[in-house]
């Protein structure tokens, strides 16, 4: 499949505006508030695409103006939150596929099962019960009180991403390594893991951006900057007056937390296509 | 999903003591995440099962009072109830249907496109999977929004389009931003499943529809598309599921506002604005009866083998 059939112009115009195509749809959204985010407060209306003249107001509003402790302490708490959140459901992940992959023991199907039924749990169902108990014992409006719910997210994608992973290792590698007389932990480390590390780096990237796009928890169990996530305080930005749009504010902190998705989707591509693909179509 | 097999070619030879000890092993390493799972689901929908079963306002706790399935009567006699479903099943229908056709084309246009321009493609295509629904709902909303948009300026020459359209004061166009921003950011979702599917169809079968003179249409619908069924169920059942639940992008763009209160909107506004967590818990125990209602459909009427998966390969190999 590689070259399309022929090579007349024709076929070689229609690839590009295909692939033209693809491109604007997958991005104008992005370029669309990208633009918005550079308006002046007078330009928000001017109902245009393009901005009359670019400004870096609206970015000055979130990180040193009005809009700054909202907005910091937003960013603080998403950055801090989805990063513990992450790093725990792959460290938990990683046992867990490993002991999924390697032994045999009964119960496995169910854990297997029981992370397929999570993952299909509407999150709106738990949200009013843990509403109720954070109350009751203190974690509403904390940073635990979110990273708890953001696990049972993570979680199960990455217990399946990680078993399609482990499934794939040649584990026979590690007994070659102890008979060439290592010990069983230089095997594990010398032989295993650099097999093992792409696919819970790769995990750990699926998990970070589900932890990093949650909303109604963030709506839901927080009230103060105490622990409220951007995607939640976006959603209470006001304008700097009644009569001001906060559309400006709003497109700027929108922009800077799809920064580090970009980012990623720009460097690691190949992997995160491979995670998704193995952990839903064959994980 | 291969996952309820994943570990199936570790099958040793059982001794008693050994087999007894990996089994402590393996429940040691996966208990914790299991349990973590469990508590914070199964834990929540059985207070909320439990929940349902009383009038109770959070604002009023001594008026709490056991009403059975008083709340689910109320419910299901409420129009607000059968209108909010109504719209959450044509949600899914429409942004499924379309994100289906839209994600072949995407899925087709990867798998055929030159080797130097495919990793453009999926960086690109990736950019919507990654971002946050709730800044896609932004840039969705911005971009029609009466005051802050220009979409009516660029289509003011379809007819029903001018400079004074409120697309969000009524019904039809808000849920139609809404569901385009919803096919906008999940659709390359399941054009990677696609793209999946489509590597595993045997090259030699279209060639040879292609020698036997085959239209390009009878090569998609005779030999891709019947090879890719598995994954095609697959990725339908997941955006299902997934749209069934849509919730930010309403949040966001309407606030439930002209009829566009999906269940999941009036679920949250029960429990969490009105903090009427009986009757909201009720709501949360029917939206979860939907989605296994759903996934139920799915699996036996449309006889989507979740154990064994799209991967033919893959299985021929082990069996």
């Amino acid at each position: 499949m590689a070259a399309p059939g022929g090579n007349t112009t024709k076929i070689k115009v229609g690839w590009a505006v295909l692939f033209v195509v693809t491109l604007v749809y997958a991005l104008f959204p992005v370029f669309s508030i990208l633009m918005t985010s550079f308006k002046t407060p007078g330009d928000l209306a001017s109902n245009t695409l393009l901005p009359a003249s670019f400004t870096w107001q609206n970015y000055e509003e979130i990180f040193v103006g009005g809009a700054q402790t909202l907005f910091l302490s937003a960013l603080v708490n998403s950055i801090g939150i989805t990063l513990i959140a992450t790093a725990i459901a792959v460290v938990l992940a990683t046992l867990c596929a490993y002991a999924v992959a390697r032994f045999d023991f009964p119960g496995k199907k169910v854990i297997l099962a029981s992370a397929l039924a999570v993952s299909i749990f509407p999150v709106i169902s738990v949200v009013t019960p843990l509403f109720n108990l954070w109350r009751t014992i203190g974690l509403y409006d904390t940073w635990i009180g979110l990273i708890i719910p953001y696990l049972s997210l993570t979680l199960p994608l990455s217990i399946w991403t990680l078993s399609a992973f482990f499934r794939q290792i040649p584990w026979e590698l590690e007994a070659a390594a102890q008979v060439d007389g290592a010990t069983q932990w230089q095997a594990f480390r010398k032989a295993i893991v650099p097999l093992a590390a792409p696919g819970v780096f790769t995990t750990a990237i699926l998990a970070f951006f589900i932890a990093w796009n949650d909303f109604v928890y963030g709506i839901s169990l927080t009230s103060t900057e105490a622990a409220r996530p951007v995607p939640a305080a976006l959603a209470f930005f006001t304008g700097a007056s009644q009569f001001e749009e906060p559309a400006g504010a709003i497109s700027a902190a929108a922009i800077v937390v799809t920064v580090p998705v970009v980012i990623l989707v720009v460097l690691f591509q190949r992997q995160i296509v491979s995670g998704l693909t193995q952990g839903a179509v064959k994980g | 999903m291969r996952v309820l097999e994943a570990g199936e070619e570790s099958v040793r030879p059982k001794k008693s003591p050994r087999a007894r000890a990996e089994a402590r092993l393996g429940w040691m390493m996966a208990g914790p995440a299991f349990l973590i799972m469990l508590s914070v689901t199964a834990y929540p929908i059985a207070q909320a099962v439990y929940e349902s079963l009383f009038s109770y306002r959070l604002t009023e706790p001594d008026a709490r009072e056991f009403v059975f399935l008083g709340n689910y009567a109320t419910i299901f006699s409420d129009s607000v109830f059968w209108w909010a479903l109504g719209v959450t099943v044509f949600v899914t229908v429409v942004t499924v249907a379309v994100e289906l056709v839209l994600g072949f084309a995407l899925a087709l246009v990867m798998h055929r496109a030159l080797k130097g321009l495919r990793g453009t493609l999926r960086t690109s295509i990736l950019v919507p999977y990654g971002i946050i629904t709730v800044v896609s709902a932004f840039a969705w909303y911005y971009m029609f929004d009466i005051n802050t948009g220009y979409i009516n300026e660029w289509f003011s020459w379809v007819p029903g389009i001018s400079s004074d359209l409120d697309w969000f004061s009524n019904f039809g166009t808000a849920i139609s931003v809404i569901m385009a921003s919803e096919i906008w950011k999940t659709t390359p979702f399941i054009a990677l499943l696609l793209l999946a599917g489509l590597a595993q169809v045997p090259d030699e079968m279209v060639e040879a529809a292609k020698v036997d003179g085959a239209t390009w249409w009878q090569q998609m619908s005779r030999v891709v598309i019947p090879h890719m069924k598995a994954a095609i169920m697959v990725a339908v059942l997941f955006r299902a599921l997934d749209a069934f639940r849509i919730f930010d992008n309403v949040f966001i763009m309407t606030q439930g506002q002209h009829g566009t209160e999906v269940l999941s909107m009036l679920a949250y506004k029960t429990s969490i604005t009105r903090l009427e967590i009986g009757m909201g818990s009720a709501l949360s125990v029917v939206l979860f009866a939907c989605v296994l209602l759903i996934c139920a459909v799915t699996v036996w009427g449309f006889k989507v083998d979740l154990a064994s998966g799209t991967d033919h390969q893959d299985a021929g190999k082990e069996k």
